[in-house]
Formats: C-alpha cells, sequence, structure tokens
C-alpha cells in the first residue's frame, strides 16, 4: 500500500513547519503586509533553537529563544515596509539572502563546523503520539487564527487595515501598529516553525535547512487566500507531496527527483489556481448575444 | 424669524494657512448655526478642503480659533473631531469594500460580547439607525458589491453611529445620479429637522440652491460672500466664486448637420445590447443616462478600447467594427475618456508628453525618433491656444489641477482634427469659469465641421450642448429627443426607464429618429 499511516504521520510532520509559517503569512497578507521573508525567518529560528537547547540543555528554552530571535528578525520587515516604507518584496528577499550567511557564518563560529552540526547530546523535542507539540500547537492556531481574524474585534480591525488603512485611519485605528504587529506574529510562528524542524522533525542544524519551505509557506498563503482554514488544506497538500518524496524515494526513484516533489506540487497548485481565477473575471461575451 | 440659537454648532474665527507658495485661508471667518444645512462654496483651490481639513484636525492652522457647540476646540486628529461630535464623509468614500454594511458601519466602534465583535447587535444597529433617518442598506451586503449612492449611505451611518451632530460633506453628489442626490438632500433635509448640522462643500449650484438654508463662498481663500439661500440667485453665487459674472446653463444655438460621419447599427458588447445611433458632421449628439447604464462601454466598444461582439459600425463609410484603438485613431476618430487620471493622461510623464500622445504618430516623429524640438513646439502651441495654466511644459502632468488637466486632455484630442470625437464627462470636477470655456470649445469643433458623441452626467450640460439627445437604460438606447423636447423632466423621466406616459413619448421618438436615420 502506498497510502498508509505512515504516510499520513510523515505528512503531518512536514506539514507543521509550513503551517506555522504559513499562518504568520496569512496574517501579514490580512494586514497589508506582503510577507516573502518567511523563509529566512524560520531559518533564524531552526538555527536559535538548536542553539540554545545545545547550551541550556532544554529543548523548551530553544522553542521560547527561536520564537524571539525570529520575533526580532522580522522586526527588519516591519520597520523597512511601515515605518520606512520600503519595498516588501526587496526586505523579504534581502532577509531570506542575509538569513542564509548569517546562520552559516554563526555556525561556524560558535560550533566550528561547516554544513552541518549534530551531536546525540543535542536534545530534540519530545513525541507525544508520534509527533512533536508544536504540530498539536499549529492546529490549535489554526482554530485560534480562524476566530481572531474572523470574529475578534481586533481581527476586524487589522482586515480593515490590510483593505484600506486610510478609511482605517479615519476612524482613529493606527495601520502601523497592526502591520507591526502582524509582522511580529509571523515572526513568532516562523521562529516556532524553525523549532520544528530543528527539534522537532530531526535535531540537527544543517546550512539553509529550511530549503524552501518558507517560500512553500507563500505560496500556501496564496493557495488558501490567506484564510487559516484555506491556509491548513494548501498546507497539508505540500505535506502530503512531501511525505510521498519520501516514499517514492523508498521505492527506488533518484532522490533528486523526489525532492522535487514538492515543488512540482507548488507550481502545479499556482498554475492551476491562476487559471480558475482569471477564467472566473472573463466577462461571459456570449451571454449577450443570445 | 426665530432668535439664533445661543451657540453655533460651528465658529471658524481668523483661519489663517499658509503653503509653500500660496495663502491657503486668509483669515476666514466661518459660523455655521446649529440644524442648519450650510453650503460652504468656491472654485477648486479656493481654500474650502484646507479649511474644512484644519475644521476635522487633519491640518493645523497657523493662525485662528475652533469652536464646536461653543467650546474651544484644537484638534490634532480626526479622531479628536470626531469625539466632539464632528463626522466627514471624504469625496473619495473610506470603506472597506470587502467588509459587509454592519461591519463598516462600526468599524473601530464595535459593540462587544467577550471581545468578539457581536455582529446581531451591529446588524441590529444598522436596522435601527437606517429605519430612523431613511437610510435604507441591507447590513449583510459587500460593500464592494453596492452602487455608489448606497455606499455614500453606508459613510452616513458610520457617522451616526458615532454619534455626530455636524456632518461635513465633501462633494457628496459628485458622484450620484440626479435621482440619488435629490434622496441624499432629503435625508440631510430630515437629520437637519433633527437638530443635527450638515456643511455641505461643493461646488454645485444647483443643489446648493435646492438644499442649503446660508451660503458662504470662498475665493482665493476668502470669505467673499455670506447670504442667505432663500435670498440669492445662481448667478450671484457664480458671481461671488469666480469673481465676474458668468453665464450658466447657456443652451447654445443648434448646429447645422451634414453627412453621417458615424454609423452604428446593433452594437452589441458587454453591458450594452444592440444600439444604433448616427452621428453627422456639424453635429454634437449627447446621451444620457444614469450611470453604469452601458454608456461607458458603449464608447470604449467605439473607441475600440472593448471588444464589438455584435452589430456593425462605420466611420466615414469604412467599416471599422472590429478594427483597433489605433486603426480608429487613423481612420478619423479622436476620444476624451472619463477618467483623465488613469486613462486619458499618464500622471508621471510631462505636459509636453501628454501633449505629443496620439500626434507622436503622425506629426511629431521620424523614422521612429521623437522630435524634442517638435514636441516642446507642439505643447506650446497648445498650452496658448487652449490657455492651460502649467508653469512650464516640462513640469508633469500630476502637477496641473483638475480643470487644467482636462483642458490638456480636450486640447490633445481636439488638435486631431478629426472628423469624429467621442468625449466623455467633459467638465466632470472642473470649476464654472473653465466649464465654460471646454463649452466654447467643442461648439467651436462642432461649428468647424466635425461630428461629436457626448457622453455627461450632468443634464444641463447635455441640453446647454447637443443637438440631438440619447437616453440609456439597462444598456439600450431607449429614446432620442431633439434639442428643443429635451427638458430636464423628460430626460429625468427616460433616465429612470421611463413611466407608462414616458414610455409611449420614448418608443415614438425612438421610431422617428430611426427612419430618419435610415433616410
Amino acid at each position: 500500500m502506498f497510502f498508509d499511516s505512515d504516510l499520513l504521520m510523515s505528512a503531518l510532520r512536514a506539514l507543521t513547519p509550513i503551517l506555522l509559517a504559513a499562518l504568520g503569512g496569512a496574517i501579514c497578507e490580512r494586514a497589508g503586509v506582503f510577507n516573502i521573508g518567511l523563509e529566512g525567518m524560520m531559518l533564524m529560528g531552526c538555527f536559535t533553537a538548536v542553539t540554545t537547547s545545545w547550551f541550556t540543555g532544554s529543548p523548551w528554552l530553544g522553542v521560547l529563544a527561536a520564537a524571539l530571535a525570529a520575533a526580532a528578525y522580522s522586526l527588519i520587515l516591519a520597520v523597512g515596509t511601515v515605518t520606512l516604507r520600503g519595498d516588501a518584496v526587496v526586505l523579504g528577499v534581502a532577509m531570506n539572502l542575509l538569513a542564509v550567511g548569517l546562520t552559516s557564518f554563526l555556525l561556524r563560529t560558535i560550533f566550528g563546523v561547516q554544513g552541518t552540526f549534530d551531536d546525540p547530546s543535542l536534545a530534540g523535542l519530545p513525541l507525544i503520539g508520534g509527533l512533536s507539540p508544536l504540530a498539536y500547537l499549529s492546529w490549535a492556531a489554526v482554530a485560534v487564527a480562524a476566530v481572531m481574524l474572523s470574529r475578534h474585534v481586533w481581527g476586524l480591525r487589522l482586515r480593515g487595515v490590510g483593505e484600506a488603512p486610510d478609511a482605517a485611519a479615519t476612524l482613529g485605528v493606527s495601520p502601523a501598529q497592526y502591520k507591526y504587529a502582524a509582522v511580529l506574529l509571523s515572526g513568532v510562528l516562523c521562529g516556532l516553525a524553525g523549532a520544528q524542524l530543528a527539534l522537532g522533525n530531526v535535531t540537527l542544524f544543517t546550512e539553509n535547512m529550511t530549503a524552501g519551505r518558507g517560500w512553500i509557506a507563500v505560496v500556501a498563503v496564496m493557495l488558501g487566500r490567506a484564510l487559516p482554514l484555506g491556509v491548513l488544506l494548501a498546507a497539508l497538500l505540500f505535506g502530503l507531496a512531501e511525505a510521498a518524496g519520501f516514499r517514492l524515494q523508498g521505492l527506488g526513484l533518484p532522490q533528486q527527483a523526489t525532492d522535487a516533489a514538492p515543488y512540482v506540487v507548488t507550481l502545479g497548485a499556482l498554475f492551476l489556481t491562476t487559471a480558475r481565477r482569471r477564467r472566473r473575471v472573463r466577462p461571459s461575451s456570449t451571454g449577450a448575444t443570445s | 424669524m426665530t432668535p439664533p440659537p445661543a451657540d453655533p454648532a460651528v465658529e471658524l474665527r481668523g483661519i489663517t494657512k499658509r503653503f509653500p507658495g500660496t495663502l491657503a485661508n486668509d483669515a476666514v471667518d466661518l459660523t455655521v448655526r446649529r440644524g442648519e444645512i450650510h453650503a460652504l462654496m468656491g472654485e477648486n483651490g479656493a481654500g474650502k478642503s484646507t479649511l474644512m481639513s484644519i475644521l476635522y484636525g487633519m491640518t493645523r492652522a497657523d493662525a485662528g480659533s475652533v469652536r464646536v457647540d461653543g467650546r474651544e476646540a484644537d484638534f490634532a486628529s480626526p479622531g479628536d473631531a470626531m469625539a466632539a461630535g464632528l463626522g466627514m464623509v471624504h469625496q473619495s468614500f473610506k470603506l472597506f469594500d470587502s467588509l459587509s454594511v454592519a461591519e463598516n458601519v462600526v468599524y473601530a466602534a464595535e459593540p462587544r460580547r467577550f471581545g468578539l465583535v457581536d455582529r446581531a447587535a451591529a446588524r441590529r444597529r444598522v436596522r435601527v439607525l437606517a429605519e430612523e433617518h431613511g437610510l435604507a442598506v441591507d447590513p449583510d451586503a459587500r460593500v464592494g458589491d453596492l452602487p455608489v449612492g448606497l455606499r455614500q449611505r453606508v459613510e452616513i451611518l458610520k457617522l451616526l453611529h458615532r454619534g455626530a451632530r455636524t456632518l461635513i460633506l465633501d462633494e457628496p453628489t459628485a458622484v450620484l445620479t440626479p435621482a440619488e442626490a435629490d434622496t441624499l438632500f432629503a435625508v440631510l433635509k430630515s437629520l437637519a429637522g433633527q437638530g443635527r448640522t450638515v456643511i455641505l462643500v461643493t461646488h454645485k449650484l444647483r443643489e446648493v440652491l435646492e438644499g442649503s438654508d446660508r451660503v458662504t463662498v470662498l475665493r482665493d481663500g476668502r470669505v467673499v460672500a455670506r447670504l442667505v439661500t432663500a435670498e440669492t440667485s445662481a448667478d450671484e453665487i457664480a458671481a461671488a466664486m469666480t469673481g465676474r459674472a458668468v453665464e450658466l446653463d447657456r443652451i447654445h444655438a443648434p448646429g447645422t448637420p451634414g453627412d453621417v460621419v458615424l454609423d452604428v447599427s446593433g452594437l452589441t458588447t458587454d453591458g450594452v445590447r444592440e444600439a444604433s445611433l448616427t452621428v453627422r458632421a456639424g453635429e454634437i449628439v449627447g446621451i444620457a443616462g444614469v450611470a453604469g447604464n452601458g454608456q461607458s462601454e458603449l464608447i470604449e466598444a467605439l473607441a475600440g478600447l472593448r471588444p464589438t461582439t455584435g452589430g456593425r459600425v462605420s466611420l466615414l463609410d469604412a467599416d471599422i467594427t472590429h478594427a483597433s484603438a489605433t486603426e480608429r485613431r487613423l481612420k478619423g476618430l479622436a476620444y476624451v475618456p472619463e477618467d483623465r487620471h488613469a486613462v486619458g493622461t499618464a500622471p508621471a510623464a510631462s505636459v509636453a508628453e501628454n501633449l505629443a500622445m496620439g500626434h507622436h504618430r503622425t506629426s511629431l516623429s521620424s523614422r521612429g525618433l521623437l522630435a524634442p524640438a517638435g514636441v516642446r513646439a507642439h505643447a506650446r502651441q497648445l498650452i496658448d491656444r487652449f490657455g492651460i495654466k502649467a508653469s512650464a511644459p516640462e513640469v508633469p502632468a500630476s502637477a496641473l489641477s483638475g480643470g487644467n488637466l482636462q483642458k490638456l486632455l480636450i486640447g490633445r484630442e481636439l488638435a486631431h482634427e478629426a472628423p469624429l470625437l467621442l468625449v466623455e464627462q467633459p467638465t466632470r470636477g472642473v470649476d464654472i469659469g473653465a466649464i465654460q470655456n471646454i463649452h466654447d470649445q467643442l461648439i467651436a469643433y462642432r461649428d468647424a465641421g466635425h461630428a461629436v458623441l457626448l457622453v455627461s452626467a450632468e443634464l444641463s450640460e447635455i441640453r446647454g450642448l447637443a443637438d440631438r439627445v440619447l437616453v440609456m437604460y439597462e444598456g439600450r438606447i431607449t429614446a432620442s429627443y431633439d434639442k428643443d423636447e429635451a427638458d430636464e423632466r423628460t430626460l429625468g423621466l427616460a433616465m429612470a426607464g421611463g413611466t407608462s406616459s414616458g414610455a409611449a413619448v420614448t418608443v415614438e421618438a425612438v421610431d422617428r429618429h430611426e427612419q430618419a436615420d435610415v433616410d
């Protein structure tokens, strides 16, 4: 059997980091900040989680530190786009590149190794029912985000800010405040995603270990239309693709091909949704003549 | 005469505001009594907007004092002004399109239950306010799906929800149809009747005369007239606004139509059904209709910006049904689009470049290269001829005022001397003085033997200029009138789809003209 419970568990493990990052991206999107720095924030989370866990011996402190460090890192985007009115795409790309360089550099200076740091005594997160506690946290986060965004006063104001900052400002709501909050929150969520990747799925740090998951999260935001439930479904699709990739590898397909699975699914999904959207906006030119 | 109430709703004393290069407000005094509808009038740049943004806490005055309900006020933000009972409906609405009406109304002043927005209470609140003030609108509708008239209601409901006692409306009817404007004024009168105060910022004379109690006129940053509406006239207000006597609502003499230039039969496109019309040389044909009944789509299809799905269009006997916009222009068509900022001009390009656009194909280039000297000379010539006020041909078009930008656009298109001119909303948002100038230009163009197809939301403009008036309703041309039978009542009726008696007239009129067109 190709689809079995092992595949499902593997998919759920792959899902967690993408889901956490994508939730952060969705909140930013709703606040009107296009956040493509998810990848870099996540990578900062990975590195901080491993470092903190190594020096304190506590994976939980690693998780906390990852969240804080990624949130601090996300300030680059918040200050750059909101306060200095810079271009979010340029900033996001720069943050992603900076994170790769910075973590590789720190890996060398702190641990004196290149490429990968792992050690049997590096403490990872405990598993509950085969999954990291952060997996359960991410599902709870979907529910909380869904309620906050659609029903809570804060969510209403955030959505207003994202759609028409001028209009929000005339009613005494500060767009900058909400945008800062959204970006910082995405930093926290990306930090958790990084911790999950480095202390949950495996227990190690490798240069550029996010390997495009942050970009996949950006696509999940688009695919899920920045709705928490939509983002969950999109992230699940990518989780399944990643798990299926591993499985295919076991069946003898070359690794390079199977590693591409999530990205192929990403491209396919993007293509299908844009095609569908375009069909919808095209006017029904035949209706008028009939 | 009732004695004036103790405290005016709004009292501005000696407001002065200087911007680099201009004195926007020069010791302006304005007193608005409680319960009145007070019109603040003036041409663009007269200082109305500056004065209102000072009152509303968006700009600080250099000197002067503000009192609201008798209390000294110094608002640092619109939030402060709102807390003091003021509320403003901006000319470009400040709404959230993807949110519901109820969410828009309660935004930032939400009824809550456990931190969550109490949607049921929000809906109830909208219903109660709507019923109380005659502003019916579905609380669950998405604001983005609503027509402009209803969006404005949402804006007013927003202010009422926040307990505004004084409402400032900036050019509220610029986007409304005559019928919607009438409804708005009925609402404003009832609000005033309940003791609320309305400040109407506008440059439209008709609505001021019909809807206001008193008028303050600004010119060049100074108050030039304080009038009681019942004792004044449109001419007096217009003279105060412009500083000279202005002839309003002139009905120009009819033209002398010659050969058919544009012949449209059964044109169908998205939003237009089987429209047939002809425009002759030396004739202006006006299309009246409530916005959104297919006028824009018809003109876009004729200009080649929208595919024609049925029917036939010919220009000077050449079939252009499926021709591209460029081919149409080369065959003799010029076009003044409705949206002068986004479609008609390139705001970041210079005045000279904007004036060259379209002419670049014919006279201003050789072997694919623009001739800079030619472009400059062309610009200077048009700037002189059409009285465009630009400090230099090199300044970006975005630096021009609305009226001057419109002069630029109309000047550029008229300079093509094309046999057919399509022109949409030629004077929307343009000052009275400039309107007259533009109308004179269009008439002169017609009298030089060109054909003009005019779309306007202003009935007075259609009546003043057009030799023949067509009415569009729900994508069809439903009526056609000669100049002398096109009075405001008849047109208004036809624009609303025609009543039982109106419909009969309408059908006859169409038949008559269809026969005439065949001949």
